[in-house]
């Protein structure tokens, strides 16, 4: 009997246990794999404890201090909050003009990336692989080296988001291109419609409403993010966070974080409406 | 009933008129582009940003061999491989928290108003940026990468118990009624009924953020919190660019696999 053709490693080591029926009918039940995962994910778990020094003594022992700062937060400093406004709205403002521009900017790269509007492998190839790296370019990176282009300042944060939003969207809006119905492009480019137009009428309607909530799921996320870019001197709330944790004045530090707090709810309420209105 | 006909003209004409809508549409976005690019200022280098520019990507296409290839502690194979270990135990240690809360935090198995208040506890811990959360662990680990860790995890908690709560609710409570029609015990009910629901996707919204804190470990470098971000902003603030190219083009490649292999786990795991 030559059943160990077709079967993976794991199978010919463990053999499957072999059931007879009544009918005298065999039946196999592979093993299963779990053994294996559970050692693989241990070795990775010891390996990793070992290189990040991970002491859990160290962490009972110490915890408290993490708790120390937070402490400080409280009560916040109410009274502070006048000088938190004018950063705040401009973290929003970033975040809004820069996804603005980022999903724009995304839209013609995505058709290019989409193998059923452009039939040129080599093409979409080439625009998928640069989307790729574009979106593993960290996007604190970014941000600094927009810092020395452009200058310190919120133009540097919102580059470096609207490089971002242009990652993230196209590689989204371009799966979505993929996989709408081409009848109806078809059906109009055989009317004699010219490609862009074909595009225009049959792709762009589909993929718009889901496009429109990707752009506003992703402007959430950024205004969460564009605080942090602050800290690397590209505007809004992480440049007096940054300052006012470095002069540990940690009651401001509460009430700027409280402040983006109701910010990023009241956004984030707002969006989730308007994208349940979109699909 | 008369049947109606039109020529293609007239069906044109009788086309919604959406102008208005459109035109409002229009007039939002315009005032609000224009709102938001009052804030757009830059204490402008002088003119220089091009040639700034001109060197920075010629540094980083000329990455420096050296770092690239030693194995030390401060080349970059050793420095990726500490980011991944932080990468990975932070998303686990950040699913250890995430399950409880998640539980907690799904309306089907709690009263409403509990999982209310746990929904913006979760929301609350999102929405401080993480180098807040690395300043506080560095003051309970000291610097290094076993603070990277902790705030890896704590960050992590924000999108973990968001997913998980999702998937909790969407658990299909038939299976668990026919398990007591057939007689088993709650630990049956669990072992047979929820696990195998949940699973496959914790297991691939796990695998996901793994690969999204792989991402973001950069940050915790700017707090000194270990990983490759550190050594990566050190070159960067001191114009190092032919390093920075090197510590760039192995972080892109190695989150590149990274995704690559995960996008395989995931879908196989999608297929059961």
């Amino acid at each position: 009997m030559k059943q160990s053709d077709g079967m993976s490693l794991y199978d010919r080591i463990f053999r499957p246990r072999t059931y007879t029926l009544e009918n005298g009918k065999t039946v196999n039940e592979k093993r299963s794999r779990l053994p294996l995962v559970l050692i693989l994910i241990l070795a990775a778990i010891i390996i990793s404890g070992e290189v990040t020094g991970f002491r859990i003594s160290t962490l009972m022992r110490r915890v408290g201090y993490f708790f120390v700062m937070l402490g400080d937060m409280f009560p916040p400093d109410l009274s502070y909050m006048k000088d938190v406004w004018g950063p705040l709205w401009d973290t929003i403002k970033m975040s809004l003009l820069g996804s603005a521009i980022g999903a724009i900017i995304c839209i013609p790269f995505a058709v290019l990336c989409s193998s059923n509007l452009i039939h040129r492998r080599i093409v979409t190839g080439f625009f998928k692989f640069f989307f790729s790296v574009v979106r593993t370019l960290p996007t604190l990176v970014v941000a600094l080296i927009a810092t020395y282009i452009f200058g310190l300042g919120t133009l540097a944060g919102t580059v470096a988001i609207a490089v971002f939003t242009f990652a993230y969207c196209g590689k989204i809006l371009y799966e979505q291109i993929e996989t709408v119905d081409m009848g109806s492009h078809e059906a109009l480019e055989a009317l004699g419609m010219g490609r862009l137009s074909a595009i225009r009428y049959s792709v762009w309607p589909q993929v718009l409403p889901s496009f429109l909530s990707t752009v506003l799921f992703c402007f959430e996320g950024n205004v969460r993010y564009a605080s942090i870019l602050g800290y690397v001197g590209a505007g809004g709330l992480g440049l007096i966070l940054n300052e006012k944790i470095g002069w540990r004045e940690y009651p401001r530090v509460g009430m700027i974080l409280i402040a983006l707090f109701v910010a990023v709810v009241a956004i984030e309420s707002l969006s989730s409406w308007l994208r349940s209105k979109l699909t | 009933m008369s049947e109606i006909r039109l020529t293609p003209a007239e069906q044109l004409s009788k086309e919604p008129r959406k102008w208005i809508a459109t035109l409002i549409v229009a007039l939002v976005c315009v005032v609000l582009a224009a709102w938001s690019g009052s804030a757009l200022e830059s204490n402008s280098t002088g003119g220089s940003g091009l040639s700034v520019a001109r060197g920075i990507i010629l540094g980083i296409l000329h990455p420096t061999t050296d770092i690239l290839f030693t194995l030390g502690k401060n080349g970059v194979p050793y420095l990726l491989l500490e980011t991944m270990c932080i990468a990975f135990l932070g998303t686990l240690v950040g699913a250890v928290i995430s399950i409880p809360l998640a539980f907690l935090g799904a309306g089907n198995i709690v009263p409403k108003p509990v999982a209310l208040v746990f929904r913006v506890a979760v929301m609350a811990i999102r929405t401080i940026p993480s180098f807040v959360y690395g300043l506080m662990f560095i003051m309970v680990t000291g610097p290094g990468a076993f603070a990277g860790l902790l705030t890896m995890s704590v960050c992590s908690i924000g999108m973990l118990s968001k997913m998980f709560i999702e998937t909790i609710e969407d658990l299909d409570r038939g299976i668990l009624e026919s398990l007591s029609a057939a007689g088993c015990t709650t630990f049956d009910k669990i072992r047979y009924g929820i696990i195998p629901q949940l699973m496959p996707s914790f297991a691939s919204t796990l695998i996901y953020r793994f690969d999204m804190n792989l991402r973001d470990a950069t940050v915790l470098g700017i707090v000194g919190a270990g990983g490759i971000g550190a050594p990566l902003i050190f070159a960067m603030n001191s114009y190092r660019w032919n390093d920075v190219g090197a510590i760039l083009l192995g972080l892109v490649v190695l989150v590149l696999i990274v995704e690559w292999f995960s996008s395989k786990l995931r879908n196989a795991l999608m297929r059961g």
